[in-house]
């Protein structure tokens, strides 16, 4: 998939620039409008009953497939390193941890792992580049 | 017994497709409903945009909003370069979507009620994300898992929470779905239930009836309801996957 890519870039280094410069503008044309949608949508959600109970179905759902998808790695660890309980409890605990975490997630609270991507950076830049200024 | 709430959601074999190795491959009423649901949406493409008229006529212009539907929800959950993934959304909206509807009509079977078919389509959600990601990112794409401005010592605490939190979409994605399904169907089902069971008690007892009647209309308008929201939900969640993908944390 990569190749495709460098072929066209390599055409011209301003016109690659002009393209990312023009990518970073419409993302945060986007970011924008996605942060406004949100807010509306959180607006409606707290007014409409029934926008409230999908939303309690989303987290409550959210929230029980840390703490099992936490458990059953535990359980998994124990059985293949025989480490019983000790796999099942570091586990279980990092499974509820990582369920507030989508649960808090799923609220908005937290920045998700897609809205974490800095705004200077074009989607697809080289990752060599990243390191360096990370 | 026909009241059994449970009984609806039984898979019968209705014939054998082939013998692997001593497991049975058999055609059910699941795998029945699912070729339905695929020639459901497919005709209802098809027949809606066959007139492509300018001015759009009903059918045509219910095809262009459910499009139009989906790949707003795209652009904006996964950027301009999620269009790419436009059919593959637009394929699992319609069919949950679909297999919803198909489940509120009488006598017909809820795919979407079992753990395996919501299962096997949030992997494939799932298994498109991991597998666009790596080929697109390489080992970039674990980057997901490392938030910035972590500090070094508690990074693999963090990092750990991080894939839990991945691993376990899937499995919210699949259970959400299943749940409210099952969990509508079962409802209703059982209100049904008590209207044929009071309505045996004589002249009170279909007074009282009316009370679960009026409850089984109220249910079935939220069923509706609930089909299209978790069709809709089922494809933000899926466009919000895949935007981890097109852009993984740097």
């Amino acid at each position: 998939m990569a190749a495709p890519d460098d072929g066209t870039g390599g055409d011209g280094k301003g016109e690659e620039a002009a393209l990312s410069e023009r990518l970073r503008q419409l993302d945060a044309r986007l970011g924008q409008k996605r942060s406004e949608r949100q807010a509306a949508e959180r607006g409606r959600s707290a007014r409409g009953g029934m926008q409230g109970m999908g939303l309690a179905v989303r987290v409550s759902s959210e929230f029980a497939a840390g703490v099992l998808v936490g458990a059953a790695l535990g359980w998994v660890v124990d059985y293949w390193a025989g480490t019983t309980p000790w796999g099942l409890i570091i586990l279980l605990l990092l499974g509820f941890a990582a369920g507030v975490l989508n649960v808090l997630r799923a609220l908005g609270k937290v920045a998700g792992p897609e809205t974490r991507v800095r705004p200077g950076d074009g989607p697809r830049n080289g990752s060599g580049g990243d390191a360096g200024r990370g | 017994m026909a009241n059994d709430p449970i009984h609806q959601f039984q898979i019968q074999k209705l014939f054998t497709v082939a013998d692997v190795g001593g497991v049975e491959i058999a055609f059910t009423n699941s795998a029945l409903f699912m070729f339905l649901t695929v020639g459901a949406v497919a005709a209802f493409l098809y027949f809606s945009t066959a007139g492509r008229a300018l001015v759009p006529s009903r059918w045509q212009s219910a095809a262009e909003l459910s499009y139009e539907m989906v790949a707003n929800m795209l652009r904006d959950g996964a950027g301009k370069e999620g269009m790419r993934f436009f059919p593959f959304v637009f394929s699992l909206f319609m069919f949950v979507l679909f297999a919803n509807l198909f489940g509120m009509v009488p006598y017909f079977f809820t795919v979407t009620s079992h753990i395996i078919v919501t299962f096997a389509l949030a992997i494939l959600v799932i298994g498109t994300v991991v597998i666009y990601g790596v080929m697109h990112h390489g080992t970039h794409f674990l980057g997901l898992f490392v938030p910035k401005g972590v500090p070094l010592a508690v990074l693999p605490l963090v990092s750990a929470i991080e894939v839990i939190s991945f691993l376990s979409r899937p499995i919210s994605l699949s259970v959400r779905l299943f749940a409210n399904m099952l969990a509508g169907h079962i409802t209703l089902k059982v209100f049904a239930g008590f209207v044929g069971s009071l309505g045996a008690l004589g002249a009170l007892g279909i007074g009282g009836a009316i009370l679960p009647l009026a409850m089984v209309v109220g249910l079935t308008a939220l069923e509706f309801l609930v089909a299209f929201l978790q069709a809709y939900v089922f494809a933000i969640l899926t466009c919000m996957y895949l935007n981890d993908a097109l852009h993984p944390g740097h």
